[in-house]
């Protein structure tokens, strides 16, 4: 085992699979010799040179829609936007491209491809840079989306990202770029398996299911809970499409309750889902109703304070939770 | 920000490549591609007017000196992709029409397996990327072809070709950027239609002559009369010949003209009479046959008998779509996603309850 921050394990995750496989190249904004604008590549272009390790224009409707084009042809890119929110510039180039090129051209060109970036909000950048779109490409047919919470489940989710043969958007979260964790040492090729959950603390009065940041503010008002004799279960769901359905399935069979927590807006945001194919397959096993801890359905706003009453927090877990047990 | 002084780069010449000279049956077979694209077209207009082709349906009617001419100079490794008046250029590409005929009709046996439509042709086979219908959108993908081929050495070029209508669209200027930037040996054909749907050229854009829009990004600019397939061939060749021999893309302008309506659905009420006739007049078609007979490669009587051969082919395409199979419904399903080979397979859910 090694210690690495979510970051390290990032960089980690694109240069072994940069070594192993000579299709794997990375582009963006200041990814090259700036060394990442949140430092996710650095010594990526030292290592591998400027032929894989490629420094775009701000210019993301053209550089998304070239790597889709490369991987059509051939090559695996990853693309790093700066932040998702400017993701919102190639929408048509990640919807319409990498979202349909395959099934328009009935099966004859694959696009294995992964946008990857920081997304969420928190640092108080205001309401262009804080989108949290998991849901927007999740309700593309063909897109998987992943968002993991910790530096383990961070390289092992990238490393799979950039071998699958499909198109994948991989969100990060600024927040968590400097925690801390243990990841298998490098010596493990850690492939951890898209579209699986990870129970991130067991307990057996209330399922909480979150993703990315919303994790830790769910593992927060557990511990909290705790101190008040609720035992909560965490489930990480890590990838959000296609999300693990039997892991919620089966703990909310021990727990009867479950409480989903997510930066997502309230309409269509991703809990919606999930408490909709719990109550539609699983509904005698509930012993109230799903509640849904989301970002407030406003724009986010700069003050620290409102943001922060924006964002789920452990107040409203923790109000959501027993609201759910009452 | 200082305008006043900024001074239009010059457009580069390119310096004239190899001969193009092709021999009879060489010209022979260009003539027959676009008479066949010509048969084509007409054949699924009929087939529309019976309801039989749904949707949208674009007619590249008058234009097929272009895609013919400058597809006839590429080599096996190079690359093509366009927007969705496509049919000219997937049968320019090598298409057999059967399949391209089956998908217009939504059926099992198109190319696209009836996923695709009129506007969403592909073929891997012959390295023909679509087919895109989103005006522009095509353009970054065209990037990206070409820098495949440059990534992994292929000596490869692209054709990406573009509207009239799609110079405005930020993604293409994305595109020239970016091409001219890092040298991608991808060449932009405008073809020069004159009207972008029911909008005029002079209504829709500034800074005309298109081909200007090389000039921003020290580009190699070129135009080519469309209506004479000689012309496309011999300046598409130069622009082919900079990019495979020095890595570097070229923006064409190439002039021609749709004798139909944007689509099907359009009447054209926008265009006088006098217009079309005086398009009608150089016919790329007409124009090619009286060079043919002029310089005595064939006759009257041998072009007769090729109609009438490609007229027999057509209609058998129209047969074979009319009588393949609809796709079965479980086929919904698949081509979305690849198969696996690195990781395992990931388990999808089934969000479709009913």
């Amino acid at each position: 085992m090694q210690t690495l921050t979510m970051r390290d394990a990032l960089n980690q995750a694109m240069a072994e699979e940069m070594e192993r496989d000579e299709r794997v190249l990375l582009m963006g904004e200041e990814v090259a010799e700036y060394d990442g604008a949140y430092k996710i590549s650095q010594g990526l272009l030292k290592r591998f040179g400027p032929k894989r390790v490629i420094d775009t224009p701000i210019s993301e409707s053209g550089f998304a829609g070239l790597a889709i084009g490369a991987a059509t042809f051939g090559l695996r890119p990853i693309v790093e936007f700066m932040t998702w929110s400017f993701s919102l510039v190639a929408y048509d180039q990640i919807i319409n491209n990498a979202g349909q090129i395959r099934y328009m051209s009935g099966g004859q060109f694959s696009v294995p491809i992964v946008f990857r970036g920081t997304a969420g909000g928190g640092l108080r950048v205001g309401a262009t840079h804080s989108h949290t779109p998991e849901n927007w490409y999740a309700n593309v047919p063909a897109l998987t989306v992943i968002s993991p919470a910790f530096p383990d489940d961070a390289k092992g989710l990238l490393k799979s990202a950039i071998r699958s043969n499909n198109p994948v958007c991989f969100m990060e979260n600024e927040t968590l770029y400097g925690i801390k964790g243990e990841v298998p040492d490098s010596d493990t090729d850690l492939l951890t398996p898209i579209g699986k959950g990870r129970i991130r603390r067991e307990g057996a009065d209330i399922t909480i299911v979150a993703n990315s940041a919303s994790t830790h503010r769910a593992l927060e008002a557990a511990e909290k809970l705790a101190a008040n004799g609720v035992n909560a279960e965490v489930i990480d769901l890590r990838t959000i499409k296609p999300y693990d359905f039997d892991m919620i399935a089966e703990s909310v069979t021990k727990t009867h309750r479950l409480v989903i927590v997510e930066e997502n807006k309230p309409f269509c945001g991703w809990g919606a889902q999930v408490a909709y194919d719990i109550q539609r397959k699983i509904f005698d096993e509930l012993d109230a109703p799903i509640a849904r801890v989301t970002g407030i359905d406003v724009p986010q706003p700069y003050n620290g304070h409102l943001e922060r009453a924006v964002l789920p927090n452990d107040e409203r877990i923790i109000a959501a939770v027993q609201d759910v047990l009452r | 920000m200082s305008t006043a002084e900024t001074k239009r780069a010059e457009i580069k010449k390119v310096t004239s490549s190899a001969s193009l000279i092709l021999p009879p049956e060489g010209r022979l077979r260009l003539y027959r591609q676009m008479l066949l694209i010509r048969r084509f077209e007409e054949k699924a207009a009929q087939a529309f007017t019976q309801t039989k082709i749904k949707g949208f349906c674009h007619l590249y009617i008058g234009e097929e000196a272009v895609a013919v001419g400058s597809i006839s100079v590429l080599q096996p490794q190079d690359a093509v992709i366009t927007a969705y008046r496509d049919h000219g250029h997937a049968i320019a590409s090598g298409m057999e029409i059967k399949p391209l005929m089956a998908e217009l009709f939504g059926k099992a046996t198109g190319c696209s397996k009836g996923k695709g439509g009129s506007m969403h042709f592909f073929s891997k086979e012959k390295n023909f990327f679509g087919g895109h219908g989103i005006v522009g959108g095509q353009t970054p993908l065209g990037a990206g072809l070409a820098f495949a081929q440059k990534y992994q050495g292929t000596n490869g070029v692209t054709l990406c070709y573009l509207g009239d209508g799609a110079v405005n669209q930020g993604a293409f200027h994305e595109s020239l950027n970016i091409a001219a930037l890092w040298k991608l040996p991808v060449i932009y054909i405008i073809e020069n239609n004159q009207w972008s749907m029911g909008t005029s050229l002079a209504r829709s854009s500034a800074g005309l002559p298109l081909v200007n829009r090389a000039h921003g990004y020290d580009m190699a600019g070129i135009v080519a009369d469309g209506m004479d397939i000689d012309d496309v061939r011999a300046k598409t060749a130069e622009a082919v010949n900079l990019a495979r021999t020095e890595s570097q893309p070229t923006l064409m302008e190439i002039r021609t003209y749709r004798y139909r309506g944007h689509s099907m659905s359009d009447p054209g009420k926008y265009r006088t009479k006098e217009e079309i006739e005086k398009h009608l007049a150089s016919d790329p078609i007409h124009l090619y046959k009286s060079r043919l007979l002029e310089q005595k490669i064939t006759t009257d009587e041998a072009l007769e008998k090729m109609d009438e051969e490609i007229k027999a082919e057509v209609q058998a395409a129209y047969d074979f779509a009319e009588e393949s199979p609809e796709p079965e419904i479980s086929s919904m399903y698949e081509d979305m996603l690849a198969p696996e080979d690195q990781i395992d397979e990931i388990p999808r859910g089934n969000y479709n309850h009913f």
